[in-house]
């Protein structure tokens, strides 16, 4: 298998990544080394096999529908690049 | 002073012979003179950790103490700390200061221990060699040449360098056990689920795990018992009773079992870590061990189906690094795709982006099957070899990388090269069990790791039997050379 330059220039679409052009060509190269290596699963037959989703069997805990978190906003949004009112600033998304 | 044991330590402070303050401040002039050669901090702030080593002192006077008051310690910048700057030696997050505390970070300030420092690391804990900081390479404390391994680089140069005494480290896929194995330390990745992750930065989350990096077993049992303990701010923390990890370092060796799985001792070993790590397991027989021949015949794909998990789980997860509630944003964009487009080129570093790439694809329409939920297969079938490997064995050892450190630049414009030094690590994260590293000899002069795996749940044998191993050699008290 192997990355062409359109598949990178995809990927980091969804990845929300700006990416030129050099450095599409330079990544594709590496993913695909990367992959080489990653390819060497296909060789191994898993039918039947449960998938291992995490490390330990765990069912999710559960708690009461109680608030329990004070309010930080202000501490929360002192660290944001920038806040208006109470509010975080991006750029209109809505005419 | 700089070559004692947490142990040796409290018990200096106990007997008043030296207080908190005077071992922070011998500790702090050591950063000074030598963080600027080694890079091993990205923050230092001498005048909170006088702070904290005066409550320290002030607590001891009340004869309030615990094992850890006073001690000097550095957590690695993964772990969120209140007021102080947590990069993730990351330019995204190169402001970020933290508006709370993560649980280790918490517990261990409960325990007393004096902050000094945020350790250097690799971007986003991604890496094997702490080249991918955004605040510049590590270097290796016994060897200005070398690397001091990765991720937890800034965490293993601090301490091998007597920079700091003790300090955290994160594993993901060997970063707490490769980096003390390249700088000559001990160092223990708990079973997933002991320590808490809350406040500890996500990398890939079904394999992040916090642990201790010391000088000895011993020590780390010290610290594993003061940041291990759940919390229900973490959806995987377990709610297990409160375990003493240092209750079998007095145990003898004689009948353990050590499994030596052939797949560890293949090509690809360097002869010379070989070498140490045959004379450490004769040492373990000398004291009564027993080795065994097992075998983990899915080792191999082990690194394949981490570079998928990982960057999968890790390009979910850095989603959220999007420029809008904290972290870097762009200065010039269009609208808002462009600005998350142009905040996280910005912010990310060429490997964070490639493994966001990596994930991405793997997770994208058409692909999960072939990769996801095959990675995820395998997954199970590397835990389940180590299930059947510890019916005949009680622990398994073997090296913890195939080589001694290696010099800067030599593995950092080859991705897959870089990869493979965690070949021997990566399978302990994938089944979630306990992994530590210790010193056990040295190769060309460089310091080599002896890793042992234990089943689910059994630091305190790994650290009893390594600390039984520690009480008849003294590899652990070998320090790089001029210090």
């Amino acid at each position: 298998m192997s990355l062409n330059l359109e598949q990178v220039f995809r990927t980091a679409r969804l990845a929300r990544l700006a990416v030129s052009n050099a450095e599409a060509e330079r990544t594709a190269a590496q993913l695909n080394d990367i992959f080489a290596l990653i390819e060497q699963m296909q060789a191994v037959n898993t039918r039947g096999v449960e998938p291992m989703s995490h490390a330990v069997d765990l069912a999710q805990r559960l708690r009461d529908d109680q608030v329990t978190e004070t309010d930080h906003r202000a501490d929360f949004q002192a660290i944001a690049p920038e806040t208006e009112a109470g509010l975080y600033l991006v750029p209109k998304v809505i005419e | 002073m700089i070559n004692l044991s947490l142990s040796e330590l409290g018990a200096a402070l106990a007997a008043g012979k030296i207080s908190s303050v005077e071992l922070t401040q011998l500790f702090l002039a050591r950063i000074a003179r030598e963080n600027p050669r080694l890079n091993a901090f990205i923050s230092v702030d001498e005048e909170r950790a006088l702070g904290a080593s005066r409550a320290a002192d002030k607590r001891r006077a009340q004869g309030n103490a615990g094992p850890l008051t006073g001690i000097p310690l550095a957590h690695k910048d993964i772990f969120c700390t209140q007021g102080w700057r947590t990069t993730c030696a990351s330019r995204m997050l190169e402001n970020f200061v933290s508006p709370y505390d993560a649980h280790v970070v918490e517990q261990l300030a409960a325990a007393g221990m004096v902050l000094v420092g945020k350790t250097n690391m690799d971007e986003f804990a991604m890496g094997s060699s702490n080249e991918t900081s955004y605040f510049g390479i590590v270097k290796n404390p016994w060897d200005d040449k070398l690397v001091p391994g990765g991720s937890s680089g800034g965490s293993a140069a601090a301490i091998a360098a007597r920079l700091v005494p003790a300090a955290t480290g994160t594993d993901t896929g060997g970063s707490i056990r490769q980096p003390a194995a390249l700088c000559g330390l001990t160092g223990l990745k708990p079973t997933y689920g002991i320590c808490s992750r809350y406040g500890m930065i996500a990398f890939a989350s079904s394999l992040d795990q916090a642990g201790p990096m010391a000088k000895s077993a011993e020590d780390c049992a010290l610290m594993l018992n003061a940041m291990a303990g759940f919390d229900t701010r973490d959806s995987t923390s377990l709610d297990r009773p409160v375990e003493n990890y240092a209750r079998l370092l007095g145990e003898p060796l004689a009948g353990l079992r050590i499994g030596l799985p052939r797949e560890y001792f293949a090509e690809g070993l360097d002869a010379g870590v070989h070498a140490a790590v045959d004379a450490a397991l004769e040492q373990f027989r000398k004291l009564g061990a027993v080795t065994v021949d097992v075998s983990l015949p899915n080792s191999g794909l082990a690194v394949p189906a981490y570079y998928v998990i990982a960057p999968a789980e890790a390009s979910s997860n850095l989603s959220r690094f999007d420029g809008v509630r904290y972290g870097h944003r762009a200065a010039e964009y269009g609208d808002l795709n462009d600005m998350y487009c142009r905040s996280r080129a910005e912010g990310f570093g060429p490997e964070v982006k490639r493994r966001i790439l990596i994930g991405t694809y793997v997770l994208s329409h058409g692909y999960y099957d072939a990769y996801y939920v095959q990675a995820q297969k395998i997954r199970r079938l590397i835990a389940d070899d180590f299930k059947a490997a510890f019916q005949h064995c009680d622990l398994i050892m073997g090296p913890t990388a195939p080589d001694v450190a290696f010099p800067l630049g030599a593995k950092s414009s080859d991705p897959v090269q870089m990869y493979l030094n965690d070949i021997y690590t990566i399978a302990a994260n994938l089944a979630g069990l306990p992994g530590m590293s210790i010193p056990c000899g040295f190769a060309r002069n460089l310091p080599v790791g002896l890793q042992i795996v234990g089943p689910w749940f059994d630091e305190a044998r790994m650290l009893g039997t390594a600390h039984q191993y520690q009480l008849h050699t003294d590899w652990h008290r070998s320090m790089p050379p001029g210090l």
